[in-house]
């Protein structure tokens, strides 16, 4: 059984210096809070995996927190770069940053094997491009059933997984709609997993819509309950994207000063995710959509 | 409405402009996420979008600014994780054509969005692959977007990050790759298309008062131009309508 908890006490019991972690969601459910309540714990030496490490590795580079970073696309979705992450990688600033290197479908078949505990998963890709040239976990195999050359990448199995969903119950079954980027799969290869939920929900809820449910409860370790947890990306139905301070990111970032200042008054001078929300209050309510309902199907009763 | 356009906006319209008939796109990041949109809304709306953060048939009803955004998901025909997109709709082969980027681009089409310089040790660290490695292997065809530049136009690319025609001729046939590889590249001066023979980029039509000295001083290599060279047709009232008011009303790609 999962614990329900607090981000405090999930970061502090589940996540060592050292680990290797993945906070997953493709634009969408990307979890802030969680990265933060990393800072402010002060971890070190963690390898941090995601396809794209968005501004959430990047301030988590720029935090000394990230020794290694597992990826496959290091910009800032829509606006440019990601400073912290180029100053890491071009000068060593705060420190080096090893990389491991895929494109997007290599590193989403990386998290399918280790989900499913594989010793490799093929992909049609990379042939002609110098990624393997520069990643020799990017390998071409012979098929065993013909004459044809493949690529395969290894399993990929992080020590935990953080992932941020629309709703959960108290037993972990985790409920998600909208892009699903890797969630599941990143759930399932990982061996701890933190799920933080918008809305804790009774497990009537999810069982009356078992179809949108991505994660068990069975692979869960803690059900933290965080509203506008993935703030300034967003949770589809609850609240948008905060485009703007994408754009601003790349202002703030610009240079050590901006950002470290930024991450003071942001992170470090905040005990937690609820005085964030109440320090950004006015800006949340700004980003609420309006309603677009599916229509209701029916599961049907069989007695 | 002005009948004036701008140099991006006259490429984001002949772009566009490239996918009358396609079926299928894959949309890249930045400039080919307008590009397609503008296809979506003015000569093609039965185009269907396929967004690598797992969305097949988009209908945007804003520009989305980056590729996960949620206008890409409310109203489309299927949203689904990453693993069944890159698996079953593209390395199954159901897109036709792929629109990237390219921050660096060669004489063969072959893209770089990865480093400049060493990759141990870069210059500059560009964002990498995304989607970009697979999509330049699988699509049936590819479209380029870029800004002409020598330093985007280099004659070798120092990091190949999407495989174009490689070493030219027959390498990409050689290697079996599937995809077709690119066709046209789409620049704020001219259309630069592939010949048949050595897979070298030739340029088949200038923009209305852009001269070969101007395209040639902005690319790193002796550019080759076609027997015969177009004129590439202005962007319609239409399309500057949509642009303007519809697609990028703070300009920021297309100004």
């Amino acid at each position: 059984m999962p614990q329900v908890t607090t981000l405090h006490h999930a970061i502090r019991d589940l996540v060592h210096d050292g680990d290797t972690v993945a906070i997953e969601g493709f634009t969408h459910l990307i979890c802030f809070a969680a990265a933060h309540e990393i800072i402010r714990q002060r971890k070190r030496d963690l390898t941090l995996c995601r396809l794209t490490p968005d501004m959430i590795y990047d301030q988590m580079i720029a935090a000394g927190v990230c020794k290694k970073l597992v990826f496959s696309y290091a910009g800032n979705p829509g606006v440019g770069s990601l400073q912290a992450f180029r100053r890491a990688v071009e000068k060593g600033e705060p420190r080096p940053l090893e990389l491991d290197e895929y494109s997007h479908f290599g590193l989403v078949a990386r998290y399918i094997a280790g989900a499913a505990r594989l010793p490799f998963y093929p992909l049609n890709s990379y042939t002609g491009s110098d990624l393997p040239k520069v990643n020799p976990n990017l390998r071409q195999i012979q098929s065993p059933f013909g004459d044809d050359k493949i690529h395969v990448v290894p399993p990929l199995n992080p020590d935990v997984a953080i992932l941020h969903a629309q709703r959960a119950d108290e037993n972990g079954n985790t409920q998600i709609w909208g892009l699903a980027g890797v969630q599941k799969e990143a759930a399932f290869a990982s061996k701890r997993v933190i799920v933080v939920v918008e809305e804790l929900v009774a497990a009537s809820v999810i069982r009356a819509d078992p179809n949108r449910t991505l994660i068990p409860g069975l692979i869960v370790d803690a059900v933290v309950v965080e509203p506008w947890g993935a703030h300034p990306s967003y949770v589809q139905g609850a609240y948008d994207r905060d485009n703007a301070f994408y754009v601003e990111w790349d202002t703030i970032s610009r240079e050590t000063a901006t950002l470290n200042a930024w991450l003071d008054e942001w992170v470090y001078g905040l005990a937690d995710r609820a005085a964030y929300v109440q320090k950004m209050r006015d800006r949340l309510e700004q980003l609420r959509p309006g309603d677009a309902f599916a229509a209701p199907i029916n599961y049907g009763e069989y007695k | 409405m002005a009948s004036a356009y701008s140099q991006n906006e006259l490429m984001i319209a002949a772009a566009a402009r490239e996918l009358q008939g396609a079926r299928v796109a894959f949309v890249g990041v930045g400039l080919p996420n307008i590009v397609c949109n503008l296809a979506q809304r003015s000569h093609s709306p039965a185009l269907e979008l396929v967004y690598e953060a797992g969305v097949f048939g988009a209908h945007p009803a804003r520009l989305p600014l980056s590729i996960g955004d949620p206008t890409i998901v409310t109203g489309s025909a299927s949203t689904m994780g990453m693993s069944d997109l890159f698996q079953f709709y593209l390395q199954r082969g159901l897109i036709d054509v792929g629109f990237l980027g390219a921050a660096q681009i060669d004489r063969f089409g072959n893209i770089n969005t990865t480093v400049i310089g060493n990759y141990a040790n870069p210059r500059v660290r560009l964002p990498g692959s995304g989607g970009a490695a697979e999509i330049a292997v699988l699509c049936r065809r590819i479209l380029v977007i870029t800004r002409l530049s020598k330093r985007a136009f280099p004659p070798r690319v120092d990091f190949i990050t999407s495989p174009g025609h490689l070493d030219g001729g027959d390498a990409r046939a050689k290697l079996n790759v599937p995809g077709g590889g690119p066709e046209a590249v789409i620049t704020d001066l001219c259309i630069l298309r592939f010949a048949d023979d050595t897979r070298e980029m030739l340029v088949t039509s200038l923009h209305p008062n852009v001269t070969r000295e101007q395209v040639q001083a902005n690319i790193g290599w002796d550019v080759r131009f076609a027997d015969e060279v177009a004129t590439t047709p202005v962007p319609t009232a239409r399309e500057l309508e949509l642009i303007r008011l519809e697609l990028d009303p703070q300009g920021l790609y297309s100004r």
